[in-house]
């Protein structure tokens, strides 16, 4: 298992929280809330080592349309990055207002 | 009550419209299926992603936890009667019970019983999918589903405890003991009932005693309508959360039942004296020892 620690910036507040997923095989659960500070912070607990870069690479992109402060919680079990990326667009979609 | 029967009065252009409007409760998450069999607007969920209740020991050992730690614990009305659902997830660990997941459903029996006991009943609904125990919190896990056992029997005798075990994980370990001890128990033609789940009983008689890759084997000793035509289950439906709902709202209308099956010591003893140890019994055979209807 790996920790991974992200952070962007944000533009916008976000009011509404969500839960979508489940830790199960080739799947991962994402929960978005309101965070403490004027940013986004993502942690990632993956079930597979060493794939740093592409995470970064999957955040990157959606960050670079989700504009809201939120604090993010990815626990993965082995998810593919199409699998991550629409998971994070499922929960995306249902906080925004 | 079983799927056949259900469509036997139908034409062909009805079965299919049945078919198509089904809701396949095996293809949801435990979430989903407390949702589903809620009345609508009344689902509300204790201790959920949010509070952050996962297991402390998966991290340690390097396997990623769930934020619910796979149980859902939801509170709403069903039928219009006040009812708990609690939910395992089975795609999560394989639906094993660790220290908070067990006791997250221990604590809502608790509740259920102390409602029940005030003279506020609240139907208890176990969705069960789970290979039992979670190995990597053993004794806590062992300890807590001790737990829950004790707390379905003090609940049974105020509320009907209703346990559903739906597929595909089926329900094994120390949780089949949990759902033997429910009141009623549906179960799904895709369902697995049994203490030793197949893999266990291959890796340890060998393959000659039992092949656990033997689908239709294993389904004709331990599936879900094996499990009903041999009376270890109260329901057989089909996979639709609408037939499902139907289903508890009509068992709870039952009440406590005047005995429950594991007080019927002595015709399991009857049914233990029938068989031979040293000849084989396959799935057939079992269900003329012991046909629907031998026990009470």
């Amino acid at each position: 298992m790996e920790t991974l620690n992200f952070e962007y910036e944000a533009k916008q507040p976000l009011t509404r929280r969500a839960h979508v997923g489940v830790v199960g095989s080739g799947d991962l659960e994402v929960l978005i809330e309101p965070p403490d500070k004027p940013a986004a912070n993502v942690r990632v607990r993956t079930s597979v080592d060493g794939y740093a870069q592409v995470w970064k690479a999957v955040l990157d992109r959606f960050f670079s349309h989700f504009e809201h402060a939120a604090r993010v919680e990815i626990n993965d079990f082995g998810a593919t990055p199409g699998m991550v990326t629409l998971r994070l667009e499922q929960a995306g979609e249902l906080v925004k207002p | 009550m079983t799927p056949t029967e259900q469509c036997t009065d139908l034409t062909a252009a009805e079965r299919r419209d049945r078919f198509l409007s089904r809701r396949s409760v095996i293809e949801m998450r435990a979430r989903e299926r407390a949702q589903a069999l809620l009345d609508p607007g009344s689902f509300r969920e204790l201790l959920g992603p949010f509070d952050r209740l996962e297991s402390p020991w998966l991290p340690l050992q390097g396997i990623v936890p769930q934020s619910d730690d796979g149980v859902v614990i939801a509170r709403g009305e069903l039928a219009g009667k006040p009812a708990v659902i609690m939910a395992i997830e089975g795609a999560f660990q394989g639906g094993s019970l660790g220290e908070v997941s067990g006791s997250k459903i221990a604590g809502a029996l608790a509740l259920a019983r102390r409602d029940g006991e005030a003279g506020k009943p609240v139907l208890p609904v176990l969705l069960l999918e789970t290979g039992g125990v979670r190995l990597q919190e053993a004794n806590l896990g062992e300890a807590v589903v001790a737990e829950i056992h004790a707390e379905i029997i003090a609940l049974r005798r105020h509320v009907p405890v209703i346990g559903v075990i739906t597929g595909m994980v089926g329900c094994f370990g120390g949780m089949s003991i949990a759902a033997s001890l429910c009141s009623y128990l549906v179960v799904l033609p895709q369902a697995r009932f049994e203490l030793n789940g197949p893999e266990v009983i291959e890796q340890e008689a060998g393959i000659d005693e039992l092949d656990a890759n033997d689908r239709r084997l294993i389904w004709s000793l331990i599936g879900g309508e094996q499990r009903y035509e041999t009376g270890f289950a109260d329901a057989l439906i089909e996979d639709d959360a609408e037939s499902l709902r139907r289903t508890i709202r009509d068992l709870a209308a039952q009440g406590v039942p005047a005995r429950h099956r594991t007080e019927a010591v002595d015709d399991y003893r009857r049914l233990l004296a029938q068989i031979d140890p040293t000849g084989p019994l396959d799935g057939p055979g079992f269900r003329q020892i012991w046909p629907r209807g031998a026990m009470r």
